[in-house]
């Protein structure tokens, strides 16, 4: 599987014309791939020498069609990679993809490895459990992370991470739903929306698809959206801290969201999977607003926390008190959703989870946290010092960094080609995101270090 | 099962309903909780929002089957609470995972904290050599690509993906009975149409019965076009496992209407005798099918969670547009990989040494089957599957399976599954799971002995 070198197209989750099917092996042909100015390649009937294909009759789905290029990390996975084989000799860094690096506190394995071993003795070995999660790691949750809010244990649905929840929770609300998402914003949001078909198609010179609710959030306006100006959507994501920007909400900035979902009866997305990052006193939950059970469902992960992002746990919490215009039970229809189109987290696994909310466990991910946490700190500096507007980093693992004017997949390639750093470019979390790069703070202390030095050279 | 609807209807009762005074919200009460409302006027006023509920969701007429056997299970205990409850109901396997399996997990997890050992994000579509495992070991003869491989954390996620990928405007067929997540899903994706009391049908659903009539493999040639036909075997609930000669069937009628084929072989491993294992096995399935997967019955995976999907690269709509394409699209939107720890699990199972000994649980369960089996014939019972499958189907001509769940649990303590569950198909069936340890078998065998003789 091979890129040309031609390619320098931007790419996003709604950008245009990234050729991201055709590189996919298929066929065992290097398909070359045409310039940016062809559009979007439609693997259609591609000459053989050898018999006709046969196609099925079966149409495929117009909404998958919408999309405009392939899911974004895997992009950035796939210009990495072919980065590499240019540069033998060059020592690739990796502050794009948001990938924990640190091993995960003994704490945390030991118990997945008892768990495991459990599974082959007759009193240890489990079958099934509850889709909606294991019961004891359901209440560590709500004691660990809602105390006093007055969620309850049953309001937890244990997942296998954020990413499967957000598509989960967009097959509940279904294809006549409206949604609004920040701009920019994690691009699973917008991707899984056109997936359900909530959404028109998507327009170029806008780089947005029609039918979704934009919020720009930029330095402008303090990286919170200006509600006054955004239009009534059913689902309002909101993802703080934020992924890409770094910016954590504040109390005040939260109240008035909720307030402006009470008003417009929509209801609130609420992503806090980087809340353990925050430094200062801005909420980690959007259930510390009042009202907000009425309106909002939350959803986190422990990949940032313990960096399980590949061992897979994470929750979503939908309060009783929400409620569809008939009056029906959100949480009722998502339990049955998780029932249905999910079989539970893996056993061994919420085994890990709940040694991570165990004092000690707590105590574990909190210092590799903070690790990461220094790592911001120190890329933060780098830019600053180096005369960039940058933001973020304080309360987030991303660190945002401003380049005015210039086109961020072009920004990508030149830290990429001169100090070979894989970043992730703005635009490829929305057109808002156009100027800026993200770098994360994921990484070995070394190599964040010799990145940061590799930066000061390039832009001293 | 229909009647459940009314305890579903019943249990909102819990929910308080009011109309918001600060939003002009309507107020839909459900007709049958008069009470309810003197009970909202004491406490105080909540707020709806103004989201619809998704109307495929209200389509569905009942909580999914399994939670709700589970539901029975509880009522049935607080009621004889000193009762030895036996289950043959929901298909959880029961025997321990064998030590090479589980040992190489709890080595997996604890490399987890060395700088060496440590994994973060794996490519979505499953750890490499795990789908060269799966490719080599299981579609040896087939030519399946390790490529064409996506592991994932299991069937019902699977089922649900691929409803994701193919859209509300497809059309599907299902046998009847069937796993009932083929239906759920379809009607929450928005396929099914409505539902027919008279029927127990959807109206958008072309429902193939399989019974003993027709040997439980439908009749091709009263079965309709539809874009998808899901196609269980051996199969869940009846046990039965297609002939190399039906499937072939299936493929022609597949090519021959342009359908997809989802080959659900979770059970494949089952089989006794000559059947295929594989859809891959019948020459031209790869232009026509996708095979689900599951090392749930296999390894005793149930609460671990690993599963496999294969997608031909043949396998095209009707643009030409590779299926594969989308597939990976959707598995790179909507999902984020099986966990590392069971995909190590995985490996393990499918070495030569973890093979023989995941082998060797199956047939525990196989052994099960057969006592089941005997048992139940002895009686004069109409019993089919139990010989290619884990579960064994009985057949009470003339009465509600309900009513014989009911009168089995009530007299025996045992629990079962009501053939209607798994559709109209499944009427006047019983299905009984043989996972189980061989003590509790040989008593649900005693037990049922005792009734029914």
């Amino acid at each position: 599987m091979s890129l040309t070198q031609n390619i320098s197209t931007s790419i996003s989750s709604s950008s245009s014309s990234f050729l991201a099917y055709s590189v996919f092996p298929y066929r065992n042909r290097d398909v070359s791939l045409p310039s940016k100015n062809f559009g979007t390649c439609r693997c259609v009937a591609i000459p053989q020498e050898e018999k006709t294909t046969y196609k099925t009759n079966v149409s495929r789905n117009a909404n998958m069609a919408k999309l405009q290029a392939g899911y974004l990390f895997p992009e950035i996975a796939r210009r990495r990679n072919a980065h590499l084989p240019k540069y033998p000799d060059s020592k690739v860094i990796s502050l794009g993809i948001g990938d924990t690096t640190e091993p995960i506190p003994e704490v945390i394995t030991s118990a997945m490895s008892k768990r495991s071993q459990a599974l082959s003795t007759l009193q240890g070995y489990s079958g099934y459990g509850a889709e909606q999660g294991e019961k004891p790691l359901r209440a560590a949750i709500v004691s660990t992370f809602y105390g006093g809010l007055g969620i309850d244990e049953d309001d937890i649905f244990v997942s296998d991470g954020a990413k499967c929840d957000i598509s989960r929770l967009q097959v509940l609300f279904g294809s006549e739903a409206t949604i609004a998402v920040q701009d920019p914003s994690y691009p699973a949001y917008v991707d899984s929306s056109v997936i359900m078909g909530q959404t028109g198609l998507y327009q170029k010179d806008a780089e947005k698809y029609g039918n979704i609710e934009y919020m720009r959030c930029n330095p402008e306006n303090g990286f919170f959206p200006d509600l006054s100006k955004v239009c009534r959507a059913d689902i309002i994501f909101f993802c703080s801290p934020n992924n890409p920007t770094g910016s954590a909400a504040t109390r005040e900035q939260l109240t008035q969201l909720v307030q402006f979902a009470k008003d417009n009866g929509s209801i609130i997305v609420y992503d806090s999977a980087y809340a353990m990052y925050i430094s200062d006193d801005k909420p980690r939950s959007i259930f510390e607003i009042p009202g907000a059970k009425e309106v909002a469902l939350e959803t986190a992960s422990f990949s940032k926390y313990a960096g399980f992002t590949g061992v897979r746990l994470g929750w979503t919490v939908v309060p009783k008190e929400l409620l569809f215009l008939d009056g029906f039970p959100v949480a009722k229809d998502f339990n049955r959703i998780v029932c249905t189109c999910f079989n539970g987290a893996s056993n061994v696994v919420q085994a890990g989870g709940l040694a991570c909310l165990s004092p000690e466990g707590r105590n574990a991910m909190q210092k590799v946290v903070g690790f990461y946490k220094e790592n911001a700190d120190i890329i933060m500096d780098t830019f600053n010092s180096l005369g960039f507007n940058v933001y973020g980093g304080r309360n987030a693992p991303y660190v945002w960094v401003h380049f005015p004017g210039r086109s961020s997949w072009d920004v990508f390639s030149e830290i990429l080609e001169k100090t070979h750093v894989v970043t992730t470019p703005g635009s490829g979390f929305g057109p808002g995101g156009e100027g800026f790069i993200r770098v994360s703070a994921f990484g070995h202390r070394d190599n964040v270090l010799e990145a940061c030095r590799r930066f000061k050279q390039l832009y001293k | 099962m229909w009647n459940l609807s009314l305890n579903k209807i019943c249990k909102l009762k819990m929910y308080n309903f009011s109309t918001c005074n600060a939003m002009p919200c309507r107020n839909f009460l459900w007709p049958m909780i008069p009470q309810a409302r003197l009970e909202i006027q004491k406490e105080r006023v909540v707020c709806h929002t103004r989201v619809q509920r998704n109307v495929n969701l209200e389509k569905l007429q009942n909580g999914y089957l399994f939670p709700e056997i589970s539901m029975h299970e509880l009522q049935h205990i607080r009621k004889y609470p000193d009762a030895k409850l036996i289950n043959l109901g929901i298909g959880d396997t029961t025997e321990p995972i064998p030590d090479i399996v589980a040992v190489s997990m709890a080595e997996y997890a604890h490399a987890l904290s060395t700088v060496e050992g440590y994994r973060g994000y794996g490519a979505e579509q499953g750890n490499k050599a795990l789908r060269k495992a799966i490719a080599e070991t299981l579609y040896k003869d087939v030519q399946v690509k390790d490529s064409e491989v996506f592991v994932s954390d299991g069937s019902q996620c699977d089922i649900t993906r691929l409803q994701l990928l193919l859209g509300s405007n497809v059309t599907m067929a299902v046998q009847d009975p069937s796993f009932p997540a083929y239906i759920d899903t379809s009607v929450i994706i928005g396929q099914a149409g409505d539902f027919e009391e008279k029927s127990g049908k959807f109206g958008n659903i072309e429902y193939m019965n399989c019974g003993p009539q027709n040997n439980f493999f439908p009749d091709l040639a009263k079965t309709r076009r539809t874009d998808i036909i899901f196609f269980c075997s051996p199969n869940n609930p009846t046990g039965q496992a297609a002939t190399r000669q039906q499937l072939e069937e299936l493929v022609k009628f597949a090519k021959e209407n342009g359908s997809i084929i989802i080959f659900d072989s979770a059970y494949a491993v089952y089989v006794t005798d000559d059947s295929p294992r594989s859809i891959f096995e019948i020459p031209g399935a790869k232009e026509v099918a996708i095979e689900v997967s599951s090392f749930s019955k296999f390894a005793g995976f149930t609460g671990v969670r690993l599963g496999w999907t294969v997608v031909p690269e043949e396998l095209c709509f009707s643009n030409g547009f590779p299926v594969i394409n989308d597939f990976n699209r959707i598995v790179c939107t909507c999902f984020n990989g099986a966990s590392n720890i069971s995909q190590a699990g995985g490996l393990a199972c499918l070495s030569s040494e973890g093979f023989m000994a995941v082998c060797s649980v199956v047939n525990y369960y196989k052994e099960n089957a057969k006592i089941l089996l005997e048992t139940l014939a002895s009686l004069g019972l109409k019993v089919y599957g139990g010989e290619n499958a884990p579960y064994v189907w009985v057949h009470f001509p003339g009465s509600k399976s309900w009513d014989v769940f009911d009168y089995i649990l009530e007299k025996t303590h045992i629990i079962t599954v009501p053939g209607s569950g798994f559709g109209p198909g499944g009427e006047e069936f019983l299905r009984m799971s043989t996972f189980g340890h061989r003590e509790t078998i040989l008593e649900a065998s005693k037990r049922l002995k005792n009734l029914f003789s």
